[in-house]
């Protein structure tokens, strides 16, 4: 049993496998984002009330919280694709990393971004050099690093690998991220939603923000499949099966 | 419904310039990238063929 789940994960392995795959899953991820993320705006600002301290300015929670979340999950995604590319030395591995790369640089961003604009009217600051905040301007510029560094070496197989150590060396920020605001005293505030305890938000505000997140989740998903198809085509130009993509699309 | 009228929705009760500035660039930035997503791959695809078309 355990032999055929294995070689159903490495004949999905395969370039022109995945590729496959990949194409009739990515429309699923995008449909259901798009429901979920409807959904999930429609209770966050039709249904929520104010809240009782930060009146409607809270509702940049809707996108703070996913994004930033989203940031970490996507570069622990790519730290593990990275340790099976070391591992296995399976060729779609690099191109799952490069793909989720550019995403995760968007909600790293974003994070920040929409901080800055919650910060500045509760806070009475853009910024200011907070553990929370600075860990996660590192991840964004890990993201960057990444990005370039990879894109600097002309071998593909070489840059993978030389992305793959800084994806699996930088991911030791991610837990200083989410830890961040219970290891120092910073001015963010602590988790709203954790595993250990029940969260601290009214029912509608949480489902809000949980039907945002996975409508983020599938979105990621979508886009980075449809990223990495672009990519085996590019890596596979050479072979017989990609000239009969490229003759069909015509 | 919690609104009484269209503009106290885009006022926000005064946190408007934020919320909507938080909303539209995250919209505009997933736009953007699914947009240049769908770019790179038609782009991709033409640049395949004209090279498959000049090994014929």
């Amino acid at each position: 049993m355990n032999i055929l789940r294995a070689n159903f994960l490495f004949h999905y392995a395969g370039p022109q496998a995945f590729y496959g795959l990949a194409g009739r899953l990515w429309p699923w991820c995008a449909a259901l984002a798009a429901v979920f993320g409807l959904w999930g705006l429609w209770l966050g600002f039709m249904v929520a009330p104010a809240d009782a301290q930060q009146g409607e300015g809270y509702r940049i929670i809707f996108v703070h919280v996913p994004a930033s979340w989203m940031s970490m999950v996507i570069y622990m995604a790519m730290a593990f694709w990275s340790v099976l590319g070391l591992t296995f030395n399976t060729r779609l591995s690099g191109m799952m990393t490069r793909a989720l790369a550019p995403t995760g640089a968007m909600f790293a961003f974003l994070s920040l971004w929409t901080g800055a604009l919650w910060g500045k009217p509760m806070w009475g600051a853009w910024w200011v050099w907070d553990a929370r905040l600075t860990s996660e301007l590192i991840l964004f510029f890990l993201y960057l690093g990444y990005i370039a560094l990879t894109s600097a070496i002309d071998d593909q197989r070489r840059g993978d690998r030389a992305g793959a150590l800084i994806a699996i060396v930088g991911a030791i920020n991610v837990p200083i991220i989410y830890f961040s605001v219970k290891w120092w005293n910073t001015l963010h505030q602590g988790a709203s939603v954790s595993l250990t305890k029940s969260p601290s938000m009214a029912q509608v505000m949480l489902w809000g923000m949980l039907l945002m997140a996975l409508c983020f989740w599938l979105y990621t998903i979508a886009l980075v499949l449809y990223r990495v198809r672009t990519t085996i085509l590019h890596r596979e130009s050479h072979t017989a099966w990609v000239r009969a993509i490229a003759q069909e699309a015509a | 419904m919690i609104w009484v009228s269209w503009s106290q929705f885009w006022e926000m009760g005064g946190y408007g310039l934020y919320v909507w500035g938080s909303m539209g660039v995250t919209a505009a930035c997933m736009a953007f990238e699914s947009w240049q997503a769908r770019l790179a791959r038609s782009q991709l695809l033409a640049q395949l063929l004209a090279e498959n078309e000049g090994n014929l």
